[in-house]
C-alpha cells in the first residue's frame, strides 16, 4: 500500500427528492485495500456506491481518482466518455442482481472476453482461453464457455458476472452485496479469490455487504453507514469487537451465531 | 535492552449504549512496558481484563486515553492514533498475536493459513510454504492434515494453526492470549518452546498463560493485574 490514497471521496451528496440519501460523506480507499460498507437496508451505502462508482452524479462534493500514470482526477468533472473509459478499464462494478452486469444474449465466454476486448485484446484463441481460464477459477466448468448466463443458476451467473469484472485487470472494483446469493461453500472460495488479487496484484475493492462475518474476513477497513452517514469506520476488527457507536452495537449484538 | 512495547496511562471503558448506557471501566492509566528478550506474563483472575490489554496492544481495541508505543525498524509508532493502513503494515512484520479464536476463510488449506503469514511478513511463495511447513511438523499437525482447512479440526489442532501462523513469522513484538491452552502436555512442551526461543532470539513478549508450570518456563516477569487493575 503506497502512502497516497486511490480514490478520494469529498462531501459526497445526494438525494431522491428531498429525502437525502448520502450526505456529506468522506471516504478514502488505498491501493490493496479492501473496505467494507455495512448498514441496514435504507442507510444510504448503494446510494454511496453509485456516486464513487461513476453511475449516479452527487448533488455536491468530488471523487478523485489517481490513475495509473499517478494524474488525479476528477471523476464528476470528467467528460462522460473519459468517465465511461474509466469504468470499463481502471474498474470493474459487480452488481447485486448478475443480470444487470451480464449480456444475456451473448455466451459466458461472450461475456468475459467482451472486457478483454474493451481493453484491446483481439487474438480470438487467446480471448477464448484467458475467458475458460476465468471461468475455472471462480469454479466453473470451462466447458460450459458456450453457454448463456441464462442457462446458468443464480450463483453461476454471479460467478460469471465477477470473473467478467476481474479478467481485465481492474486497479479497483465495486462490488454491491456480491456473495448474498451465493452457495457457502462458493462464496468462501470468491472471498479467497478477491483477498488474493488484494494481496498479490494490489487490487482494490469497496464491497457494500450486511453480512458482517464476510466484512470480517474480506475487508481491511470497515465503515458503517446509518440514515445516509458514515456513523463509524475504521479496521474491521477493532469496529466488529469493540463498536462505539449505538448502531454499531446493535448491528454487531444482532448477528446470529451460526 | 530496547523497549519493543509500552503502555503509556492506557485507560479503557467499554460503553453499552443499548443496555441502558452501562459503563464497564477496564483499565484507568495503565502504563508497562516490555523489552527485547523480555517474558512479561500477565497474572490474576479471569474476568479482570487481561485480554483486553493484548488486544489493546494490537490495535483491536481502541484505548479512551493513553499511548500504545511499538518500536519497529528505528520507528516509534502509537498504535492508538495510528492509522488502520499502519497498524495493519505493523501487523504483518513486527507485531504478532496468538489469540483463543481461529478465524479464517472456509476452504483455505491448513498449509496456506500458515504459508499466508509468512508470505504477508514478505516471504516469497516457495520460502513461505517451506516454513509452513516446517512449523506445522513443529506443532505436530500430521501432514495429511495440511491440505485440509482448519474449520474442521479439534480445539487443540485449530490452536496450534494459530500458533503456528504467528511462530512462522520471527516477529519482533509478540501478544499471547493463553496459547497453551486447549493442549496436551506434548504439545504445550512444544509451545513453551517455540515462546523460549523466541524470545532468545530477541523478541519482546507480553502473554497471559494460566498454565503455572509454562508460566514458570517462558516468563522473565509477572504483571499482577489484580493489583493494577482493580483501581479502575
Amino acid at each position: 500500500m503506497t502512502d497516497l490514497p486511490l480514490l478520494t471521496a469529498t462531501s459526497l451528496s445526494y438525494a431522491y427528492g428531498r429525502r437525502m440519501a448520502c450526505q456529506d460523506v468522506d471516504l478514502e480507499i488505498w491501493p490493496g485495500e479492501v473496505v467494507a460498507i455495512v448498514g441496514e437496508s435504507g442507510s444510504g451505502k448503494s446510494t454511496l456506491l453509485g456516486c464513487l462508482s461513476g453511475r449516479l452524479r452527487p448533488d455536491r462534493g468530488h471523487v478523485a481518482y489517481r490513475d495509473r500514470d499517478g494524474a488525479v482526477l476528477d471523476v464528476w468533472a470528467e467528460p462522460e466518455a473519459r468517465r465511461r473509459l474509466l469504468m470499463r478499464t481502471d474498474w470493474g462494478m459487480v452488481h447485486q442482481n448478475p443480470r444487470d452486469g451480464l449480456r444475456l444474449r451473448v455466451s459466458a465466454g461472450g461475456n468475459v472476453g467482451e472486457r478483454l476486448m474493451a481493453v484491446g485484446a483481439r487474438h480470438y484463441g487467446d480471448i477464448r482461453q484467458a475467458a475458460q481460464a476465468w471461468l475455472e477459477r471462480v469454479e466453473i466448468d470451462p466447458a460450459r464457455v458456450d453457454d448463456l448466463p441464462l442457462a446458468f443458476s443464480g450463483g453461476m451467473q454471479q460467478r460469471l458476472q465477477i470473473a467478467r469484472v476481474l479478467v481485465s485487470n481492474p486497479r479497483l472494483v465495486f462490488m454491491d452485496e456480491p456473495t448474498g446469493g451465493l452457495d457457502v461453500s462458493v462464496q468462501a472460495r470468491l472471498l479467497d479469490l478477491i483477498r488474493g488479487l488484494s494481496r498479490d496484484l494490489g487490487l482494490s475493492a469497496l464491497v457494500v455487504t450486511h453480512d458482517l462475518a464476510v466484512a470480517r474476513l474480506l475487508a481491511h477497513r470497515i465503515v458503517v453507514m446509518r440514515g445516509g452517514g458514515i456513523v463509524e469506520h475504521g479496521l474491521t476488527d477493532r469496529v466488529l469487537d469493540d463498536p462505539h457507536h449505538p448502531y454499531t452495537q446493535l448491528l454487531v449484538s444482532s448477528v446470529l451465531p451460526a | 535492552m530496547t523497549s519493543m512495547l509500552r503502555l503509556v496511562d492506557v485507560s479503557k471503558s467499554f460503553v453499552l449504549h443499548n443496555q441502558g448506557g452501562i459503563v464497564l471501566r477496564v483499565l484507568d492509566r495503565l502504563s508497562l512496558e516490555v523489552r527485547a528478550q523480555e517474558c512479561v506474563a500477565l497474572v490474576g483472575p479471569s474476568g479482570i481484563g487481561k485480554s483486553t490489554i493484548l488486544r489493546i496492544a494490537h490495535g483491536n481495541y481502541a484505548p479512551d486515553s493513553g499511548r500504545v508505543i511499538v518500536a519497529a525498524d528505528g520507528r516509534a509508532t502509537d498504535i492508538a492514533a495510528a492509522p488502520p493502513r499502519r497498524i495493519l503494515a505493523l501487523r504483518r512484520d513486527t507485531l504478532g498475536h496468538v489469540s483463543q479464536f481461529l478465524r479464517v476463510i472456509p476452504r483455505v488449506p491448513s498449509i496456506e493459513v500458515v504459508a499466508e503469514a509468512a508470505r504477508d511478513a514478505g516471504a516469497t511463495p516457495a520460502e513461505a510454504r517451506a516454513r509452513a511447513e516446517a512449523m506445522l511438523a513443529r506443532v505436530g499437525i500430521p501432514e495429511r492434515l495440511w491440505p485440509l482447512s482448519p474449520t474442521t479440526f479439534s480445539g487443540g489442532e485449530q490452536q496450534r494453526i494459530n500458533i503456528a501462523r504467528v511462530f512462522v513469522v520471527p516477529y519482533p513484538v509478540l501478544l499471547l492470549d493463553e496459547p497453551t491452552a486447549s493442549l496436551d502436555a506434548e504439545n504445550r512442551r512444544i509451545v513453551v518452546g517455540l515462546v523460549r526461543e523466541a524470545r532468545l532470539r530477541g523478541a519482546a513478549i507480553l502473554g497471559i498463560f494460566h498454565d503455572p508450570e509454562a508460566r514458570e518456563a517462558v516468563a522473565t516477569s509477572e504483571i499482577d493485574c489484580t493489583a493494577v487493575l482493580r483501581a479502575a
